[in-house]
């Protein structure tokens, strides 16, 4: 064995620093903008449509969109809106909520006999429930959405099953039980009720749409907002710093089935009526809402605001193509290279933004 | 060598006959280990010995199949990592556990960042805590803001190291911290560890680098297949390699071949890269030319944009005397050109495929012909790799994520090697290898340089540059500084070469 020094080689006065890291640090908004490179860029495109959308709306209707068009728009948009909203939750652990569609269609369904209070008997017109029944109605469709979200959070984490099995298989028991519950399109939502979700004429859905916003922000600012991006980031890691990984887990597919449960409310009382299938679509909207919104599929980046932007995003595009007299054969065409255009952008910004070593 | 029988003090952390087996694998066979307060108890043995195995079930991230826990004395059953943190046990892992899409502030701050009055957390108020801890650690060189995944491995560590620090831990296991740490920060992680023993931390660290564990170690724990063979005050290093190998190594540094006549295999002329300036160099067939200096200062961008993984700007580069242009990986495995990186997890392995696809990646094109035969061929070249490189796993098709960190190592290096190269870029390679295998690497070098390939090296380890090159270039600051060959092939001349700032050639 070689004689080895008697100090170990490196202990010898260093110079200083090579490089001096701290001169060249970056001002904080270029690493919130590194860091939420989606959220930005799905800001930017929603500009874009809105820009576009007036345009083709002008050249169609000979005047600028107005009031009405802005909460027709918004009441339209916000069932897809919390769909979007929901799915960011479980996507952002990196699983996939497929049965989103099936907890709308249910939702929708029980919102219809109970807001006014058909489902317990209630005498009187259908469609004039009390405020109790409305209140007692809303609640028992948001308990609703939040155990199917419990039944699938359970199977994925006790029955350490894929997410896109799990809820693959509940979308399609959700959609059963859906159309036990309200075999026939029907049922009514009290106008009342309609008037205060999605008022055709006064913007309260702009209300509400702050409101969701305002709660995501609290989320983020949560020890479970936090868990959630740690277990989305790396599982093992976050649980050797002591995350609670699989209550965070369970909570977050919760908290998206009662965010669902909200859309099946929306949908509701934009509809006035109920529909058990109407919800089926939202499980691929929903994933193209979050995915144009910045949310990695891959789990633990992205953000609900982002959704929330994806959302509309999605929804001008449908009304662009509207008013430029598109083919809707060609809609979903045009919808996919829209949506392809925003990932190849959120990747390509992202990683012009990343600081190279 | 004296051994300890009945250690006076009372352990802050014992674990006694823990057993735990992987499939077939037993990881760990009826070891025991403790520490006691304000000690550095030092924990080697070679690559698959079930150091890091140990170490996650005393930092309660695994559980053991038998045995038992104690702490303070009390026999504990961890139901995870936070139950061991609220014992105060806190544990530097080997593979890191650090978030990567969050900043370095929510990792450093993670369930434990303040709050506003609303009780919803104030990010600008854990930035500043994060800052704090930073500053008062000694690392304030890292940006809280950051993203984990945009700073470099190194600060990685740093960061990892300062979480567990910051919680002023009763006992703090790390797990090869060293290994990705540039020197000035492996001297800032000593002072550290000196720091909390004298305040009565007891700590247990792990390294395949004696010098290390001469300068800081108080005791010294050995490994060998799962179980402890001893624990020693004081311990010669050749007395600890046939402890922990079972065998006596003659000498860790193989006689090097002599000089190669001047046939060079690849030239540079001018060449610029991204933190690497003018650099003109010449590899001969048969040399092994050393590259020597201190991390950060332009080998690592040398070696991958001489690989085509990242990009050249400006000068020539011939290989066997033709001037080519490299502008990605494949193309410089076309020109012969082999690069072996230090970050097995990020650079090179696909740790879910088995350790056979691992191995034969690199040539698999080669296998593709012989169709029918190739399953056989593609066994055998593996499982003569495994065999030369004394590669531990069970099988062929395990996962080569389930093998120790070491083992990982020699997988990635025994793949460039199938791909027979004639130029060998080997950045860092022994780094988190054990003694025996060191030495073994050094012999394959030493053959592979008497075959004629030329071989660049590069190693953080001025010891190893010394003994293995033919010449050794100091680059500091992306420019070649000086150039030592003969008598001065030496560690320290190396190392003051490099910190210094003009060498008179
Ligand atoms: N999760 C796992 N699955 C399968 N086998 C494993 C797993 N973890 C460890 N092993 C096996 O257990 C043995 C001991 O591994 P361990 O990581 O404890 O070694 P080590 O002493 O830390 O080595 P190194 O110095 O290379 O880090 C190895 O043979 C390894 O292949
Ligand atoms: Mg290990």
């Amino acid at each position: 064995m070689p004689k080895l020094s008697s100090r170990p080689p490196c202990v010898i006065e260093l110079p200083p620093e090579p490089r001096a890291v701290s001169d060249n640090r970056r001002p904080r908004w270029v690493h919130r903008l590194a860091q939420e490179a989606g959220l930005f860029l799905a800001a930017t495109m929603l500009g874009i449509a809105v820009i576009l959308y007036c345009v083709v709306f002008l050249i169609a209707q000979r005047h600028l969109p107005g009031g009405f068009e802005l909460t027709s728009t918004v009441n339209s948009t916000l069932p897809l809106v919390l769909a979007a909203v929901a799915q960011t939750l479980v996507v952002l652990t990196r699983g996939i909520d497929l049965s989103v569609g099936g907890v709308i269609d249910l939702t929708n369904g029980l919102a219809a006999i109970t807001l006014d209070g058909s489902a317990w008997g209630h005498a009187g017109q259908p469609g004039t429930g009390s405020i109790g029944t409305m209140i007692l109605g809303s609640l028992l469709v948001l308990a609703v959405g939040g155990v199917c979200g419990l039944i699938n959070g359970l199977l994925v984490t006790l029955g350490r099953l894929q997410p896109i099995l799990v809820t693959l298989a509940t979308l399609s028991i959700f959609q059963g039980i859906a159309i036990r519950v309200l075999p026939q399109p029907g049922g009514a939502v009290p106008q009342g009720y309609t008037n205060l979700l999605a008022n055709p004429n006064w913007p309260t859905s702009v209300l509400w749409l702050v409101a969701l916003a305002v709660m995501w922000w609290m989320f983020r600012r949560t020890r479970f907002g936090v868990g959630v991006y740690a277990i989305g980031n790396d599982a093992a890691g976050a649980a050797a710093i002591g995350v609670p990984v699989a209550s965070v887990r369970i909570l977050a597919y919760v908290l998206g089935g009662v965010c669902s449960g909200a859309a099946g409310l929306f949908l509701a009382a934009t509809a006035t009526a109920g529909d058990a299938t109407a919800g089926n679509t939202y499980t691929l909207t929903s994933i193209v809402a979050a995915v144009l919104g910045g949310v990695s599929l891959f789990g633990g980046r992205g953000s609900g605001i982002g959704a929330i932007f994806g959302a509309f995003v999605s929804s001008m595009i449908v009304n662009i193509l509207f008013f430029a007299h598109i083919d809707p054969l060609y809609q979903s065409f045009y919808e996919g290279v829209f949506l392809i255009a925003a990932v190849v952008l959120v990747g390509g910004i992202g990683h012009l933004l990343r600081r190279r070593y | 060598m004296a051994e300890l029988d009945g250690v006076q003090a009372e352990p802050a952390i014992e674990g006694r006959g823990l057993s735990r087996s992987y499939g077939g694998v037993h990881a760990l066979n009826d070891a025991s280990m403790s520490a006691v307060a304000g000690e550095v108890h030092a924990l080697v043995g070679e690559n698959g010995a079930g150091k890091s195995t140990l170490i996650k079930i005393l930092g309660g991230r695994t559980r053991a199949d038998t045995g038992t826990v104690s702490v303070g004395g009390r026999e504990v059953k961890f139901a995870g990592p936070d139950a061991a943190h609220r014992l105060g046990v806190w544990t530097v892992f080997q593979e890191l556990t650090l978030l990567p899409w969050m900043s370095v502030a929510e990792n450093l701050m993670i369930g434990r960042e303040p709050r506003s009055r609303l009780g919803l957390i104030d990010r600008r108020g854990m930035e500043r805590r994060a800052e704090d801890t930073l500053a008062a650690l000694g690392a304030e060189h890292i940006d809280p803001l950051a993203l984990v995944e945009d700073i470099p491995l190194s600060q990685r560590q740093t960061v990892e190291i300062v979480r567990a620090i910051s919680y002023e831990p009763d006992i703090l296991f790390l797990d090869e911290p060293t290994s990705s740490l540039v020197e000035r920060e492996v001297v800032w992680l000593f002072g550290q560890i000196r720091r909390l023993r004298d305040r009565g931390t007891a700590l247990v660290f792990t390294s395949h680098r004696w010098n290390e564990i001469r300068d800081i170690a108080d005791r010294i724990t050995v490994f060998r297949s799962g179980r402890n063979v001893g624990t020693f005050k004081e311990l010669p290093e050749d007395d600890a390699v046939t402890l922990m190998t079972g065998r006596r190594l003659e000498a860790l540094y193989p006689q090097r071949p002599p000089p190669p006549p001047a046939v060079p295999a690849l030239a540079l002329k001018s060449y610029n890269a991204r933190g690497v300036r003018d650099v003109s160099l010449e590899l001969r067939k048969g040399e092994i030319l050393g590259l020597g200096g201190l991390a950060g200062h332009g080998h690592r961008e040398l070696f991958f944009s001489l690989f085509g993984a990242e990009k050249m700007i400006a000068g020539t580069v011939e290989v066997g005397g033709k001037a080519v242009r490299i502008r990605n990986p494949r193309e410089a495995m076309r020109h012969g050109i082999a690069l072996v990186p230090e970050d097995r997890k990020t650079e090179g392995l696909l740790l879910a495929m088995s350790v056979r696809d691992n191995a034969t990646l690199a040539v698999l094109r080669r296998l593709a012909r012989f169709s029918i035969l190739r399953h056989v061929r593609e066994r055998q070249l593996a499982q003569g790799l495994i065999d030369r490189l004394r590669v531990r796993t069970p099988g062929l098709s395990n996962p080569v994520g389930a093998l120790s960190g070491g083992n990982q190592q020699k997988v990635l290096l025994g793949r460039w090697l199938l791909a027979e190269p004639n130029i060998f870029l080997l950045y860092d390679v022994t780094r988190g290898v054990d003694v025996a295998t060191k030495h073994e690497i050094y012999e394959l070098i030493m053959r592979l340089a008497k075959e004629g390939r030329a071989i660049m090296l590069y190693s953080s380890d001025a010891e190893e540059l010394a003994h293995l090159s033919h010449r050794v270039l100091v680059m500091r600051e992306g420019r070649i500084a000086a150039e030592l060959s003969g008598a001065e092939l030496d560690a320290e001349i190396i190392v003051s070469a490099a910190v210094r700032d003009r060498i008179a050639t």
